[in-house]
């Protein structure tokens, strides 16, 4: 495809002609595909028009008009803005051909659908609850589903203020009495089905014998979710035959908090500390992803020194990011906490600036619409230029020249845990997991946000797409990050750190925006639905640690039970953002 | 050479054991020579123990060694009272509510004060409670506060026996002197009173009537 066809507006309303209609409400894009047609329509949207990456799936309840939508950001991994695509059913009947068969890395994200807004996908191959327990009744986001500890629809509550008329909610809610169940349910009784269909659900291989003449037997394993290896509360479950593994399903959600119903509950600024408890060693780039998608609605734009510190905030948070993962990786990969040690000493002074410019280390709270909570604090600077200019490129040769060459690293690491390039963009993958498998896309050059398209760096590749070079790929982006460092603590001005007066009501036009930032652990979207109300209607995150574990099985299988610890190292999960 | 790429790496750790003693000898001799207090259990040694040139051992021995918080540290919130010479306190709340609005868990409750014969509001709350479990030290309400009256604590070691009703802190337990503010945050306390003191200006300076 040439480049001219490429960065033509896409003729999507030529691709079946009479289906997309575009989308007319005030303040919303895209297009309206009706559900009957919607699997031709992303066939020939992958395969005609180039959109080969289909990026976020969610679901929005629009309870007024008895509809659930469903929504799907699709990219072209070449770069270039969303082609979004809508379609509606009704709520209380929702049905929607799944998309699996064109882009398989929807799987997890319909699941999540399907347990959150009750959205049924037909032809998907797993439709389980996948964040909530099994025995839980409803669909908890939908707006009429209520919390055990409901107060009201939208905070601020109007008993705080002011007759501060407040209680513990443990002193109202007796034990045991502050869950719903299903009609008919009963504790005592009741057997767990799911795990049933979950190991129903896993590959087997036919007859014993692996094929030299050794008779193995099939075994499932559990991995976790009490297991060191799987970086907090997840559990892995393998099906085996004798130590290969044969097929394998990440088990999560034991740390959800419904992170987006109380997103809806909060006002837009309140929703800011929140998104620190994501990925909570990347709080900065967290905020950062919210306040993009929030400045689309209301439309400004933050002043030019807040735009510099922005950066900054964000490349430190990908290099102590980077430095926590690989030590880690190496403590996966045998290495019994030296590595870490080693990477923590320089993270440490990292945290130290965002503790002296935010007040916090991890939960940073440090962005505003059109801005920052405030400047930074006289001698930060001064920190921040030692820092990027002199310890950390040094720090970073040293983890290079301590870690690299080591043989262990290398024969643990190199051709184990493959994913292909084709794969690793249709299984929806993203940051370094996607471009350890030689596709060269980040967002910040892909679709450049903030300033990121004054600054002068490559996107950093590599073509095996096993282990190693997802290690060495988080080696080559620490030094692209200090390069874009360097330019930004050279070239920030002077001046205000806010557009407008801080407010703590801001006003939000109707409508709806996606903000995505390259995250060090891949591409972070918010997806917003704004009805110009103090609190959005529809808060979604598009987590990059979730949607990457989709690949996970495809990356184990064939290899060796120690291998998916060093696999799921690579890939740098962490379990606030998985479960959100 | 197979093995190499090991030897290698383990010379970058031979190197991080070394320098630990390297710099322990070098304060060392300072020591005995009298020049500087040591490197462990010496404030004055912190900054070169962590921070952009530090070498040698990283670590700090929490609680008999203690990391200075930065001016901008946050943990829980606090009110301000205004004590002036005769020893009379006065809140600077005016209970408008603003950061019981803006608090994200909503852990701020306030009752505000009426004045019993005219049944109208009056600054200055009855009550105010803040539910410390809840609290998420986001510093929003410290950072919305029209009137500097809550300001985020640095004081972050409240561990207790308790776990509930303890947790809820009530007036009294939150209000601490304006003088306590000066203290841990100078550079913030000057540049609110020069900007209070500038619009007082601006008021006086403004005719009568206007």
């Amino acid at each position: 495809m040439s480049e001219a066809t490429l960065t033509a507006a896409p003729d999507v309303e030529q691709l079946l002609p009479g289906v997309a209609a575009p989308d007319t409400r005030p303040g919303y894009g895209g297009y309206i595909v009706p559900a009957d047609r919607l699997l031709e329509f992303a066939r020939r949207l992958r395969d005609r028009l180039g959109y080969d990456y289909l990026s976020s799936v969610t679901a929005v309840d629009y309870l007024p008009d008895g509809k659930m939508e469903v929504v799907y950001h699709a990219y072209r991994t070449t770069g270039g803005a969303a082609l979004v695509l809508k379609t509606q059913v009704p709520r209380e009947d929702a049905v929607v051909p799944s998309l699996v068969d064109v882009y398989p890395g929807v799987e997890f994200q319909e699941r999540e659908a399907w347990d959150l807004f009750g959205v049924r996908f037909t032809g998907h191959p797993d439709l389980r609850r996948i964040l909530m327990w099994e025995g839980f009744a409803g669909h908890p986001m939908r707006k009429d589903w209520r919390e055990a500890y409901y107060e009201e629809e939208g905070k601020p509550y109007k008993n705080r203020w002011p007759d501060g008329q407040v209680y513990r909610i443990e002193d109202k809610v007796p034990f045991q009495d502050n869950l719903t169940f299903p009609q008919g349910f009963d504790p005592d009784r009741w057997e767990p089905e799911t795990d049933t269909a979950l190991y129903a659900g896993l590959a087997r291989v036919d007859g014993g014998g692996n094929g030299k003449g050794i008779e193995t037997d099939q075994i499932v394993v559990n991995l976790g979710p009490q297991h060191p290896s799987t970086h907090g509360v997840f559990r892995l479950v393998l099906s085996l035959d004798g130590e290969t593994i044969v097929d394998l399903k990440p088990v999560m959600g034991y740390l959800h908090r419904n992170h987006e119903k109380i997103g809806e509950r909060n006002t837009f600024l309140m929703n800011m500390p929140f998104t620190d408890r994501l990925d909570y060693f990347c709080s900065m780039g967290n905020n950062f992803g919210y306040a993009l998608a929030v400045e689309k609605l209301m439309g400004i734009r933050p002043p030019e020194r807040a735009e510099y510190i922005r950066v900054i905030m964000a490349e430190l948070t990908r290099i102590q990011n980077h430095m926590a993962t690989i030590g880690f990786l190496l403590n996966d990969l045998g290495a019994f906490f030296t590595p870490v040690i080693y990477a923590f000493g320089e993270r440490e002074l990292i945290l130290d600036v965002f503790e002296a410019v935010s007040g916090s280390r991890m939960m940073c709270n440090y962005f505003r619409f059109g801005g920052l909570a405030r400047d930074l604090p006289p001698g930060v600077l001064d920190t921040i230029r030692d820092l990027v200019n002199e310890r950390l490129p040094r720090r970073v040769d040293e983890v290079d020249a301590y870690l690299t060459h080591n043989e262990i690293v290398r024969t643990r690491g190199i051709g184990v845990g493959v994913l292909p390039r084709h794969r690793a963009i249709a299984l929806s993958t993203s940051g370094p997991v996607l471009r350890a498998s030689g596709v060269a896309y980040d967002v910040r050059k892909a679709e450049p946000y903030g300033i990121y398209d004054r600054f002068d760096f490559d996107i950093a590749v590599r073509y095996n797409g096993d282990i190693y070079d997802r290690y060495l790929l988080r080696i080559d982006e620490m030094r692209q990050s200090l390069r874009i460092l360097q330019q930004a603590v050279r070239d920030i001005p002077e001046g205000p750190i806010q557009t407008g007066k801080p407010q703590y009501q801001v006003r939000v036009p109707a409508g709806e925006s996606y903000g995505r930032v390259e995250n060090p652990k891949g591409e972070l979207g918010y997806y917003l639905v704004s009805t110009g109300k103090p609190n959005p209607w529809r808060y979604h995150v598009r987590s990059p640690s979730f949607i990457n574990l989709t690949a996970l099985a495809e990356m184990c299988r064939g290899y060796k039970v120690a291998d998916v610890v060093a696999t799921l190292g690579s890939i740098d999960i962490v379990l606030g953002e998985v479960d959100r | 050479m197979v093995g190499w790429g090991i030897v290698r790496g383990l010379g970058v750790t031979l190197k991080h054991f070394l320098a630990t003693y390297v710099e322990d000898f070098r304060w060392f001799v300072e020591r005995i020579s009298g020049r500087s207090g040591g490197r462990y259990f010496n404030p004055e040694a912190l900054p070169a123990r962590q921070g952009p040139k530090a070498r040698g051992i990283f670590t700090i021995q929490y609680p008999e060694e203690k990391l200075p918080v930065p001016e901008e540290f946050r943990f829980l919130p606090f009110l301000l009272v205004d004590v002036d010479e005769q020893g009379n306190r006065h809140d600077r709340c005016t209970s408008c509510g603003i950061c019981a609005k803006v608090c994200p868990p909503q852990c701020i409750w306030i009752v505000r004060s009426n004045d019993p014969n005219t049944g109208r509001p009056i600054p200055e709350p009855t009550e105010f409670y803040i539910d410390i479990d809840i609290c998420m030290n986001c510093g929003l309400c410290a950072e919305y506060c029209p009137f500097d009256a809550i300001k985020m604590d640095h004081e972050y070691e409240l561990a207790s026996y308790d776990r509930m009703h303890h947790h809820i802190f009530n007036k009294e337990r939150l209000s601490k002197p304006t003088s306590y503010y000066a203290s841990i945050r100078p550079r913030n306390y000057a540049a609110e009173e020069a900007a209070r003191a500038a619009k007082e200006a601006a008021k006086a300076a403004r005719p009568e009537g206007a």
